[in-house]
């Protein structure tokens, strides 16, 4: 589903991904953990054109997302061309970015309706089954404002749903919020995994929650991959010393 | 077409030393009062804060043709003798301006922080040498981009003067080109836009070699960080339209 | 000096009734000139070809640097000669808008660089089109934050009006200016007009500092 080829990232003389590959299967769910800095992060901007690459090439479901074909030649796509691709993409942030101008029901909609071209009823009939999948229903027409972190982030969960993308990728969704508000959005993270076919590409600190619902964790360090496996590999018997070290460091802070 | 430049650009120029007398003159007073009410407008004295209060906001708040008629026209017969024409467009720019520039200055010294303050009561050094040896060269570096647009905004005032009759560049244009040569208005406006522009670009390089001696002082250079202070000081006095190259 | 009473009360009605309105009708014309060429301005100096930036600039500097007078007779004088029609009070409020217009262009640029970026990042991962992006959610969030410096350079603008009296537009100082000349005697007629303007300029500026106060809240 997921391509990346020798994927290389400068930001002007730092080496952010240095010859990166690796590759995800539909529907898996992958997550990224490693110190920061390591790039992970940088993988997903990257994925969602927020950044270009330096070089090497990036596929998503097929089709090239980082070059495009002029004539018999690749060259780097333009926005155009990045747009059709990252359709099938959606995105989770830290920081929620919900509209402030728009209630929590023009969120959701907004996409929709103006790139899928739905008409307005459907919607706002999708918008209503994802607020009740994410269990706000009755906050349909409240502003994000009054909303708390955690509430928050299930409407940017919902709003990334409504497009139906193939991918989805979610970058630290819960660093940004209270201790026990995290739990409730990792379980709708989890059940969401369970139900559909969406290919996931995580970030995230939290090793209970990559531990639960990962088909394979990443373990990144200094922008390359130090270790590929699945999570009950990884957490119990990693291979490497890096990870060993990464992960005491982390889970002995509880 | 252009037979007729070097005469538009002389007669222009024999303007230029009343638009140089009113724009210096306005510039030093307007500095000095800046300083004079900035520093009142943070006395410890209440009666001193209101007063320089009210010259600050009657000057900004009213308009500057209404105050140089008033000064030309109204003033002369109040007081019982008549106003050198330039002399009232002097008067007039130096106490407008200042009041910008007295915000101006104000401004600064409030955003000098807190901290300095204290370590200087901490040396007990008196309340004016605090001001003049800790605060105010702080303060000077920030002041220099919202007083280098408050003067170039000065000099684009001086050309208000052709309204009381100052034959300055902006009077000889027009009282003296136009009525000779009406058919080249557009050659003639563009010959004095272009000096006025100049004119705004020695300014500024000018105050930049101010910023430069004032950052020096206190040991650095000017930073994009410094000159967005500085806007947001301008803006906070009023004084934020400014002209000239990007600071 | 001996103020007269009945001449004064002879001009009040010109320079307070028709000077007025036309100083009112100007000021506002030329503010929202000025707020809708401005945001045009400001975007344009955000366009990816960069001979428009350029040029967008330096048409912005070169007005902030000369004086709003020369602008108004650069225009009074150089329509007409190349075929323009004048009429001095529309013309007027467009020089004046125009001016303007180059200080509200960076009051918007502040605004939206205001934005956070994460509002341009959330746009993008839903494949908003720019023009939505822009109309649906960067301006909605600028553009509020940005009334009170917008109000503020409508003062300015309402206190340059008076440049206008020598293009012959007859605004309260235009008018009192004109009576006082009519009968060679100015005190009372521009006392007159100094402080209604001081009135007009006082209510307006406590006008913007309640929107100043209106937005603080808000946010």
């Amino acid at each position: 589903m997921i391509h990346f080829d020798g994927v290389l990232k400068k930001f002007g003389d730092t080496v952010v991904l240095d010859g990166l590959d690796f590759a995800v299967k539909p529907g898996e769910f992958v997550t990224l953990i490693g110190p920061s800095g390591s790039g992970k992060t940088t993988i997903l901007r990257l994925l969602m054109t927020l950044e270009q690459v330096s070089d090497g090439k990036i596929w998503v479901g097929g089709e090239c997302l980082s070059h495009m074909k002029r004539g018999e030649r690749l060259v780097p796509a333009d926005d155009k061309h990045q747009r059709v691709v990252r359709k099938r993409i959606g995105m989770v942030f830290q920081q929620f970015n919900l509209f402030p101008n728009m209630k929590v029901l023009q969120n959701i909609t907004e996409a929709p309706i103006r790139v899928l071209g739905l008409s307005r009823a459907d919607a706002e009939q999708r918008a209503h089954e994802l607020l009740e999948l994410v269990g706000l229903s009755e906050k349909v027409n409240e502003h994000p404002s009054r909303l708390s972190g955690g509430q928050q982030q299930r409407v940017a969960i919902a709003r990334a749903l409504a497009m139906r993308p193939d991918v989805l990728l979610l970058d630290e969704v819960t660093s940004a919020l209270d201790p026990e508000l995290v739990a409730g959005v990792l379980a709708l993270l989890k059940d969401i995994a369970a139900t559909t076919d969406i290919t996931f590409l995580c970030v995230t600190h939290e090793m209970n929650f990559a531990r639960d619902v990962s088909d394979r964790v990443l373990m990144f360090d200094a922008g390359q991959i130090v270790e590929d496996a699945p999570p009950d590999k990884l957490f119990t018997e990693p291979d490497h010393e890096r990870t060993r070290t990464f992960l005491q460091a982390v889970l002995n802070r509880g | 077409m252009f037979d007729n430049l070097p005469e538009f650009i002389s007669t222009i120029l024999d303007g230029l030393g009343l638009t140089l007398a009113a724009t210096l003159g306005g510039i030093a007073i307007s500095a000095v009062l800046s300083f004079v009410f900035g520093l009142a407008m943070l006395s410890g004295s209440r009666i001193v804060r209101v007063v320089a209060r009210i010259y600050v906001e009657i000057w900004r708040g009213t308009s500057e043709v209404v105050q140089l008629f008033w000064i030309f026209f109204v003033l002369p017969v109040l007081v019982g003798y008549q106003i050198v024409p330039l002399m009232a467009g002097i008067v007039v720019l130096g106490l407008n301006f200042g009041a910008y520039g007295a915000e101006i200055v104000r401004g600064a010294i409030q955003a000098v922080p807190r901290a300095q303050y204290e370590g200087a009561i901490a040396l007990s050094l008196t309340p004016a040498q605090r001001m003049r040896r800790v605060i105010l060269p702080q303060a000077l570096v920030e002041m220099v981009p919202p007083f280098n647009n408050l003067f170039i905004q000065l000099l684009k005032g001086s050309a208000l003067l052709t309204m009381i009759t100052v034959p300055e560049m902006t009077n000889q244009a027009r009282n003296v080109l136009m009525d000779l040569y009406t058919g080249q208005a557009g050659l003639i406006w563009t010959v004095l836009l272009v000096f006025y522009l100049l004119l705004s670009v020695l300014i500024t390089f000018g105050m930049k070699f101010l910023e430069r001696r004032a950052a020096r002082i206190v040991g650095r250079g000017p930073s994009q960080a410094a000159r967005d202070r500085g806007l947001a000081i301008a803006v906070e006095a009023g004084a934020g339209r400014g002209g000239g190259f990007p600071t | 000096m001996n103020w007269d009473w009945d001449y004064a009360w002879e001009v009040l009605p010109g320079i307070v009734g028709e000077g007025l309105l036309v100083t009112l009708r100007v000021t506002v014309l030329a503010s929202l000139v000025a707020y809708a060429l401005g945001l045009v301005l400001a975007l344009l100096r955000r366009s990816p070809v960069a001979v428009v930036r350029w040029i967008v600039w330096g048409f912005i500097e070169f007005i902030r640097s000369t004086p709003l007078i020369v602008q108004v007779f650069f225009a009074f004088f150089v329509l007409p000669n190349i075929g323009i029609k004048f009429d001095p009070e529309p013309t007027g409020v467009i020089v004046i808008g125009l001016h303007y217009a180059c200080y509200t262009a960076e009051v918007y640029r502040a605004g939206i660089d205001a934005v956070p970026k994460g509002q341009w990042e959330a746009a993008t991962a839903l494949s908003l089109p720019r023009g939505r992006t822009w109309f649906a959610v960067i301006l909605p969030q600028a553009i509020p934050r940005v009334l009170p410096a917008l109000g503020n350079y409508s003062i300015s603008l309402l206190k340059e009006t008076p440049i206008l009296l020598t293009i012959g537009v007859l605004d309260i100082v235009g008018a009192a200016y004109q009576e006082g000349s009519a009968a060679f005697r100015y005190p009372e007629p521009i006392t007159i007009a100094g402080v209604l303007f001081l009135v007009v300029s006082y209510s307006a500026s406590l006008l913007v500092r309640r929107l100043e106060r209106r937005v603080a809240r808000s946010n």
